[in-house]
């Protein structure tokens, strides 16, 4: 089995995932290493990290010095293969213009989806974080609490490689001994950052990222991970020896042709064809899921980009790994005489609930940081040390006027330069030039530092995708059109991390007259920019308040099931991907389960 | 005709700036990208004419001119090389700006389809044609042909504004632009980031962080935990 046409596909298989990023890998993975037969459908083109990465391009040989362009918004070396804010001849609508009201849905048409480029950051829920409502009387619980998925994110964080330090924080999970790998030294940034941080209150601990700081232990973690599945332990063995470790250069947003960082297309899907059982066909654009008379899901058409025309695939099983709302979009697009609101939309919520982080940054120059010796400190091609919410027990005493956390990200550093640094203007507004300006630049190169704050949303009912009554795409299928709206309490939210920066960069012994205004609705980004989008299928314990039960399988057709971010009931301020991928590993678990039994 | 002292000139009369439409904030990216940061808004208007499209080959070397063709005249490149070299000057152990090919970048950047290069394309070459009869004006010289020290008199005088909406603002503000563009383009060559003192971009067994006495000396040796 491997890379096929349409012509090529087999006439049915166990199971169709829909989508190859975190969730469509892990589920393809976890499926094809068992023995299923698995069909993966997805919407871009064929991509290989190995041959198309390019790592040590300097941005002198791109186009425009690598900057952001419509055609590449972050940047022409970035992974991102026929994506973006938008994608031709597949447009998406926003039901208001109204500033705070639009969504911005990034997408990424190529095997792996986004996983190419993503930040890496690989946080685990904790316990409040299945537990919200339960906590704070707002937003939803999960069926499921983080018992129920502490031994997915075991399994993940040793299949994929997640770099860290386990620190006992509250609602921040240890994982257990030796499933972490070392994470690489703070920059000097960041060792300052941390020191005056402390002055604050606020911790300052090692990132949890997805890259490989050593070389994964092919000898013991392939039986740890497949115990009693000899083909399993063999193919990942064999695979875990072709992912080198880290070599410390090169940004993870290229990719990483030596397999050092999780990309779908660097860990789940080169062993899951390895096992044979993996079938992909690419630049395949899912139309709708078909059902029989008894309301079963029997297949999946899809449109060859390639040719227009289109195909139809059968499976005894349909997993929607799209993304959340390219799932929702699906399922509403999949209306027939039993279902004729949308498949598995008895409770009308499909799309409803959509959330994204919330996202808003603040930086400044750090004098102590100028004219630093030169050293390399391009490290893991991300942050090297994170800041996880330190506020619960305020929060939950109602001292911040706002109810859920953030945690910090750090930009800090001697990175490759991208594009002009920010030097050369003085308070006067002078421009420097010639000699002065070479000296500033010499100086100020590595001095200035900024924190990104990345909160939890509330989900609310005014948040949500639905499918456009007029706009089609170029195939003909029914867009998605959005509807947003933030409430107090993430506006609240984005002062305090504004304020607290600003306070923070003062504590590094930034001099910048510049501060944060006070009102969050002004620096908050747009929903949707931060690329964390969940809900849209959220998971509960009644068909009537839900979409999917603890399972991620739908309430009303027991064998689709949802294995993106689309099932979140709530989005911590955590990273969603290390979450998507422990429940599409648990998702595929229970489909084998009921598949042997029978049941699907 | 003699040479005004830029220091005494008149500037309502120095400085008159023929672009009307907006040249708008520094749109070379201020810090590096990022995965999860913000751009361009969704249905931004596609390019004019054709960009490099969605999936350019990322493997094959790239070289002006090869995607879209170039703008500048002859006598604009000359022009443009002149003003970088007056932004980045050749120093003892780093290059000028234009001996290393940032003249061609900018002729590059100007010439793009995309919005902001379509934007700056009118503010660099409309500045570039002003800069040219200022200096005429002033030294019976276009920029290209005046001596070193006209140039910088004249790019001193300049600069010494804010770049804003008023007549002298506006050349401040082609000004600003074309220095942003230089800096971009120098500091991304091999040459600038060696004269920036950015070593990496290298393969490494083990990455060692930051050198022990730079953390000793900035009093964070306590902070290194691991």
């Amino acid at each position: 089995m491997a890379i096929v046409t349409p012509d090529t596909t087999a006439d049915k298989y166990d199971v169709i995932v829909v989508g190859s990023g975190a969730a469509g890998g892990q589920s393809a993975y976890t499926l094809t290493m068992d023995g299923a037969r698995v069909l993966m459908i997805e919407a871009g083109r064929n991509y290989d990290p190995r041959s198309e990465t390019p790592m040590f391009q300097t941005n002198d040989t791109a186009p425009l010095r690598g900057v952001g362009t419509p055609d590449k918004p972050f940047g022409y070396f970035d992974a991102t293969i026929d994506g973006g804010w938008s994608v031709p001849g597949e447009p998406y609508t926003n039901a208001s213009t109204e500033k705070g009201r639009e969504f911005k849905w990034w997408r990424a048409r190529m095997l792996g989806g986004r996983t190419n480029h993503w930040g890496r950051i690989s946080l685990r829920n904790g316990p409040y974080d299945f537990k919200p409502r339960s906590r704070d009387g707002l937003g939803f619980d999960w069926p499921i609490s983080y018992e129920d998925v502490a031994p997915y994110y075991d399994k993940v964080e040793m299949l994929v490689g997640i770099y860290g330090t386990n620190e006992g924080l509250e609602n921040t999970p240890n994982s257990p001994d030796g499933v972490l790998l070392p994470p690489p030294r703070a920059r000097i940034g960041e060792l300052l950052a941390r020191q005056r941080g402390r002055t604050l209150g606020i911790p300052v601990i090692a990132a949890h990222r997805a890259v490989l700081s050593r070389a994964l232990d092919h000898a013991s973690l392939p039986a740890k991970l497949h115990p009693g599945n000899a083909m399993a332990q063999r193919v990942l063995a064999e695979d875990m020896q072709n992912r080198a470790a880290c070599f410390w250069a090169t940004p993870c947003g290229r990719g990483c042709s030596i397999r050092a960082n999780y990309q779908s297309t660097t860990v789940h899907i080169p062993p899951a064809m390895a096992t044979g059982n993996l079938d992909i066909v690419a630049s395949a654009m899912a139309r709708e899921v078909t059902v029989d008379a008894d309301g079963r899901a029997t297949g999946v058409t899809y449109i060859d980009k390639a040719t227009g025309k289109e195909h139809r695939a059968s499976a005894r099983v349909v997993v929607l790994a799209a993304s959340a709302c390219e799932s929702a979009r699906l399922l509403l697009n999949s209306k027939s005489a039993v279902f004729p609101n949308g498949l598995a939309n008895s409770s009308g919520l499909v799309g409803r609930y959509i959330m994204d982080t919330v996202g808003a940054s603040w930086g400044g120059h750090i004098p102590l940081l100028e004219n630093l010796p030169p050293h390399n400190e391009d490290g893991a091609g991300g942050g090297h040390v994170y800041t996880p919410w330190w506020l619960y027990k305020e929060q939950l005493a109602g001292k911040l006027g706002f109810a859920r956390g953030y945690h910090v990200e750090f930009e800090t550093g001697r990175g490759m330069p991208q594009g002009y640094g920010g030097y050369g203007e003085d308070e006067g507004g002078r421009t420097s030039y010639g000699a002065r300006l070479k000296e500033e630049a010499r100086r100020n190169y590595g001095a200035y530092v900024s924190f990104t704050g990345r909160g939890e949303m509330i989900p609310n009912a005014d948040s949500y995708c639905e499918v456009d009554p007029k706009v089609v795409d170029k195939w003909g299928i029914p867009v998605l059109r959005f509807n947003w709206k933030w409430s107090e309490h993430e506006i609240r939210q984005v002062a305090h991390m504004q304020r607290t920066f600003a306070d923070w960069l003062s504590a590094m012994g930034c001099t910048s007259k510049k501060q944060p205004g006070s009102d969050g609705s002004k620096a908050i980004e747009p929903g949707g920019s931060i690329i964390h989008e969940v809900g849209g299928t959220i998971m509960g314990s009644s068909s009537s308040t839900s979409v999917t039960n603890s399972w991620s399988q739908a309430w009303d057709v027991r064998n689709i099931f949802v294995a993106d971010g689309g099932v979140f009931a709530s989005n911590a301020d955590k990273n969603p991907t290390l979450t998507i991928m422990a429940l599409a590993w648990r998702t595929a678990d229970r489909i084998l389960d009921q598949m042997k039994r029978g049941n699907i | 005709m003699s040479t005004p002292d830029p220091q005494r000139i008149d500037r309502r009369l120095a400085i008159k700036w023929i672009v009307a439409a907006g040249a708008g904030a520094a749109l070379i990216r201020v810090r590096p990208l990022r995965a999860d940061g913000a751009a361009a808004a969704p249905g931004s208007p596609a390019p004019a004419q054709a960009g490099y499209g969605t999936d350019p080959g990322l493997m094959k070397p790239y070289k002006p001119g090869d995607f879209w063709p170039l703008t500048f005249t002859d006598a604009e490149r000359r022009e443009a090389a002149a003003l970088c070299d007056v932004i980045i000057p050749a120093e003892a152990g780093s290059p000028s700006a234009s001996s290393i090919g940032v003249a061609d970048f900018v002729d590059e950047w100007v010439s793009a389809p995309y919005p902001d290069n379509v934007r700056d394309r009118r503010t660099v070459i409309d500045g570039l044609a002003w800069l040219d009869g200022e200096s005429t004006r002033r030294f019976g010289a276009g920029f290209a042909e005046a001596t070193q020290a006209q140039r910088e008199a004249l790019c001193a005088d300049i600069s010494a504004e804010a770049p804003k909406d008023t007549e002298p603002g506006k050349a401040s503000r082609f000004f600003r632009k074309f220095r942003d563009l230089v800096a971009a383009g120098y500091y991304t060559t091999p040459a600038g980031m060696k004269d920036l003192g950015y070593v990496g971009n290298v393969p490494l067994a083990k990455f060692d962080g930051p050198p022990a006495d730079l953390v000793a000396r900035l009093g964070l040796t306590d902070e290194v935990r691991w």
